[in-house]
């Protein structure tokens, strides 16, 4: 286990009243495996970096332990905990070079200047940085300067990576780049890192496991496939990625597998959040591109009937948007290779349907 | 050492089970306390170096300003007013109060005006010869502050070029009120200048473009939108201007006259004149209150109020807020104060090579040979004490900005405001104060070098704060943060990356402490001896004993030192920082 985080809470005094405090982080529990990479995900203000800078040692936890390796590292101060930081807005001290800066970490702990010297060359070269040893920081591109700072946090070979929402300040062309390079080097090095962000997309590319928060709790801990397909809450289903939710009753269950009847409809569904029981409201997690949409053949094959309300088309997708008598929401439809698939006209009337895999339970909140 | 420890280990155990209870619980401010030291204590080195700066500020700021108050009300170890109601009993000085006040309140009206004058043509106007108003109006800012006062002496005195030689007219009175007025506005209007220019700067001139563009007249958009963005300045620009005239003491010692006296003057006078310490410590502690008072209200209050227009890059904009007409009327009042300006240290210079001032002005060298031969010690002594006592503020200015706006410990307000304290004293009240202070064991310090190099190293910390606040609040903190992270400490932290940051911030501090200790008189005069003795104090003894060509000769080579040293440390830091250097200095 190299890093485990045991009832974590943050307390910080509020801002603007002098005696009110802000929880910053609540009662979080994690443990990562080695050479693994996990992400915190969340929306700003959900305590992920106030949960990085706790593992990082520079902030104090309220209540709890960290521990890296196997050492409970409360009381050690950020400069002699294991772990390097990749930081938001890089901090690449603008007053060295660029070998001076990656070579920062190894200079401290004493090492000789040739040897420094052998060790940053190595790393420039993996890192695609060869020929920029005397750039000053001020000459290099964004991207370059992501690099450097993740040379300068590689090279000392921290037990523990950290990133905090370390493409935030690129374009969004090289932020897509980026985030497969991290993840090559991560793979590379096999150092465990945690990951920080707020963007699902930049999540589900570099990680193995995801932690999504939200007002300082965890909400689930999974896998980007668990996280996005299995959502194990509201919050999870609606903060990843676009989704319906489809309101339904569940009318009888079999083991884990439940019947769920729908406005017109029934269909057999083994995938749920939490034990359900029989006649409890639930919601269905589908995702716009998992539902099939078609010409309503005969009424009683239906499982949902929609109207068309608006359309978008973006060329290789277009997508729906679709009104169901009694539904609250609205649902959302993508269909890919339209022009196999056929069009709809807004107010034509389309049956809905999805394929059971497809699809996830969770308790309804009353 | 192992009691703190347990003591702050017991007080998070204490922390940590009430939050378990209820995180809404409020902790204890000794509980925070405690996480604090809990906190700094992890890195032992920083932890020495706070213990021992708040000592230091205690022991040479605040102590000497209690040693003054308690000798202005303690009488025989018990409370009494009497020594205050002495002093506001007799007319003079009460009259002494009265006058300064009113010279502090005139000069602030009247050195804000032509400071906006001149801050509003360099900025705001395109009008010919900018660089040459500029260094007009910050040459009085770099030279002693009772130059002012010497050459108007020379000019309007009974001697005086204008009065005597050109006019004939005999017994011209310029003691008193008139004098000093002109001499404290010309020498503090710079100080508006440099901040109401930093204001009108930060009004983006596309707020004006818009007021035209809205169909205003220019003098209806200068009403309605320059001049109420740069109110706010221009108030603080008062209070400091205020403040800076209240403590003054070189001009009024010279230029007031025993008709017109002056508080910080008759302090001095008490002391060194009547050996009365008690009258001249409760002088200084009714010096103290509104200085002191004005000083916070103008830091915390009204700076506070200042408008922040800029977003982004600087837009540009011709100006086009005034009419040819009232840019010439600007430029022609901007010439007329500089020539004025002029006037005053061409006067000086003559007077250096004149050999009797006002009777025989022919050409000599006699009084530089003075300055070189019996003077020599003085300016041997100046430069030891400016040259030792300069850095030395710079550093500790540059840790203490580190440590205030960087880290968290208890007692950071105290050493946020004790040592910006040291800016608002008077300094005829320190100087008083460390008399009383340091004058027995085991702090005997009274005329060595040692209690110079305190007070000048303590008065002119809070430069070296100032620059080192403003240049890391601009440094990302972060970039602190990943040499920690990659395992410096902070001692290491601050040498290998704060510190090279905070370089051409310290070196414009240490240019301005230097001129500042070069040229200080008010503390000084009380602290000097026969074995430590310094520039400005032998220009008042000459200046006193009517030799005004030894002063001026002593007054000409004390700013070519200080012009030289600027030029010396601006070309360093270009060499250093290539062209770029050169202007990270402000002045």
């Amino acid at each position: 286990m190299s890093v485990r985080l045991v009832n974590i809470s943050k307390i910080f005094p509020s801002p603007d009243t002098p005696h009110k405090q802000v929880v910053a982080v609540k009662a979080v529990e994690l443990e990562i495996n080695d050479g693994e990479m996990v992400t915190l995900l969340g929306p700003s203000g959900c305590g992920k970096t106030t949960t990085l800078r706790i593992i990082s040692g520079f902030e104090m936890p309220t209540t709890g332990d960290v521990w890296i390796e196997g050492q409970k590292v409360n009381d050690l101060p950020p400069n002699r905990r294991d772990t390097s930081m990749v930081f938001q807005s890089y901090a690449i001290f603008p007053h060295l070079s660029v070998a001076q800066n990656i070579g920062f970490g190894l200079e401290l702990k004493g090492w000789k200047a040739a040897r420094i010297r052998e060790e940053v060359e190595r790393i420039m070269e993996v890192m695609n940085l060869k020929d920029m040893y005397h750039r000053r920081p001020d000459q290099l591109s964004g991207g370059q300067q992501q690099r450097v700072a993740l040379a300068r946090a590689i090279i000392n070979k921290p037990s523990v990576l950290l990133f905090d929402e370390p493409l935030s300040n690129l374009d969004a062309k090289l932020r897509e780049l980026m985030r497969v390079e991290i993840r090559r080097i991560q793979q590379t090095f096999k150092i465990t890192s945690v990951y920080v962000t707020h963007d699902q997309a930049e999540a589900m590319t570099v990680s193995d496991r995801i932690v999504v928060m939200n007002d300082g709790e965890v909400m689930q801990i999974g896998t980007p496939f668990e996280i996005y397909s299995r959502p194990a809450n509201l919050f999870v289903a609606d903060f990843i990625g676009k989704v319906n939710l489809i309101e339904g009753r569940i009318t009888d269950t079999k083991g884990e597998t439940y019947a769920v009847e729908y406005k017109t409809g029934s269909k057999t569904i083994s995938s749920a959040a939490a034990a359900l029981q029989k006649g409890q409201k639930i919601l269905t997690v589908v995702r716009p591109e998992s539902l099939r949409l078609a010409k309503p053949q005969s009424p009683d094959s239906v499982l949902l009937l929609g109207k068309v309300v608006k359309i978008v088309y973006l060329g290789p997708t277009v997508e729906y948007e679709l009104s169901v008598d009694g539904l609250k929401r609205t649902i959302a439809a993508v269909v890919s290779n339209p022009i196999e698939a056929g069009f709809f006209d807004i107010g034509e009337e389309v049956a809905i349907d999805f394929h059971p895999q497809a699809a996830h339970l969770i308790p309804a909140e009353e | 050492m192992m009691t703190r420890r347990e003591l702050c280990e017991s007080g998070s155990r204490r922390i940590r089970n009430q939050n378990a209870e209820s995180a809404k619980m409020k902790t204890s401010v000794w509980d925070r306390t405690g996480k604090q030291i809990r906190l700094i204590s992890r890195d032992p080195f920083l932890l020495i170096v706070i213990v021992l700066i708040l000592a230091s500020l205690i022991v040479f700021i605040l102590y000497p300003l209690f040693r003054v108050i308690a000798m202005s009300v303690f009488q025989d170890g018990r409370f009494s007013l009497s020594v205050l109601g002495e002093v506001f009993a007799s007319w003079y000085l009460r009259r002494a109060f009265l006058n300064s006040v009113m010279m502090g309140a005139l000069t602030a009206v009247f050195g804000a005006i032509i400071g906006f004058l001149f801050a509003f043509s360099v900025s705001r106007t395109d009008i010919p010869l900018k660089k040459f108003l500029h260094i007009m109006a910050i040459i009085p800012i770099i030279s002693p502050p009772f130059i002012g006062a010497l050459s108007i002496i020379m000019l309007f005195g009974n001697n005086g070029l204008i009065t005597w030689s050109l006019l004939k007219i005999n017994n011209f009175q310029i003691y008193g009120f008139r004098g000093l007025l002109i001499a404290q506005v010309v020498t503090f209007f710079p100080v508006a200048y440099i901040t109401l220019r930093g204001v009108l700067e930060s009004i983006s001139p596309t707020l004006e473009d818009a007021a035209l563009d809205l169909g205003g007249s220019r003098w209806k958009v200068f009403r309605r939108v320059t001049l109420p963005l740069a109110i706010p300045g221009i108030a603080s620009a008062m209070l400091v201007l205020f403040v800076e005239t209240l403590a003054d003491f070189g001009n009024p010692l010279i230029l007031a006259g025993s008709q017109f006296p002056i508080l910080s003057v008759q302090a001095y006078l008490q002391i060194t004149g009547m050996y009365d310490l008690p009258k001249g410590s409760a002088l200084a502690l009714i010096l103290l209150v509104p200085s002191v008072s004005v000083y916070f209200l103008q830091k915390y209050w009204v700076s506070r109020k200042q408008y922040v227009t800029v977003t982004g890059k600087p837009t540009q904009s011709s100006p086009k807020i005034v009419s040819p007409a009232v840019k010439w009327l600007l430029f022609a009042s901007c010439l007329l104060v500089a020539a004025f300006i002029l006037l005053i240290y061409a006067t000086i210079l003559w007077g250096a090579f004149a050999r009797v001032w006002g009777s025989d002005n022919s050409l000599t060298l006699q009084h530089f040979r003075y300055v070189f031969g019996v003077g020599f010690k003085a300016v041997k002594d100046t430069l030891i004490v400016a040259g030792l006592s300069t850095p030395l503020a710079g550093v500790l200015g540059m840790i203490i900005a580190f440590l205030v706006v960087r880290k968290t410990f208890p007692g950071k307000r105290f050493m946020e405001l004790s040592s910006m304290l040291s800016f608002a004293v008077p300094g005829t009240v320190i100087g008083i104060g460390y008399v009383l202070a340091f004058n027995s064991r085991p702090l005997l310090l009274t005329g060595t070098l040692l209690i110079l190099l305190l007070n000048f190293i303590f008065r002119y910390i809070p430069v070296g704060i100032q620059s080192g606040v403003a240049i890391l609040r601009q440094v990302d903190a972060s970039i602190e943060e990943a040499a920690i992270d990659l395992g410096a400490d902070a001692n290491r932290t601050f040498r290998k990356v704060t510190l090279p940051l905070m370089v051409p911030a310290f070196f414009s501090g240490l240019i301005y402490s230097f001129v500042r200790a070069m040229t200080a008189i008010s503390a000084a005069i009380f602290l000097v001896s026969s074995s430590w003795h310094l520039m400005t104090v032998q220009i008042m003894s000459q200046v006193e004993s009517g030799r005004l060509g030894a002063a001026a000769a002593f007054s000409v080579i004390l700013v070519g030192i200080i012009l030289a040293a600027i030029i010396l440390i601006r070309s360093a830091l270009s060499l250093r920082y290539g062209r770029m250097g050169g202007t990270m200095l402000k002045i």
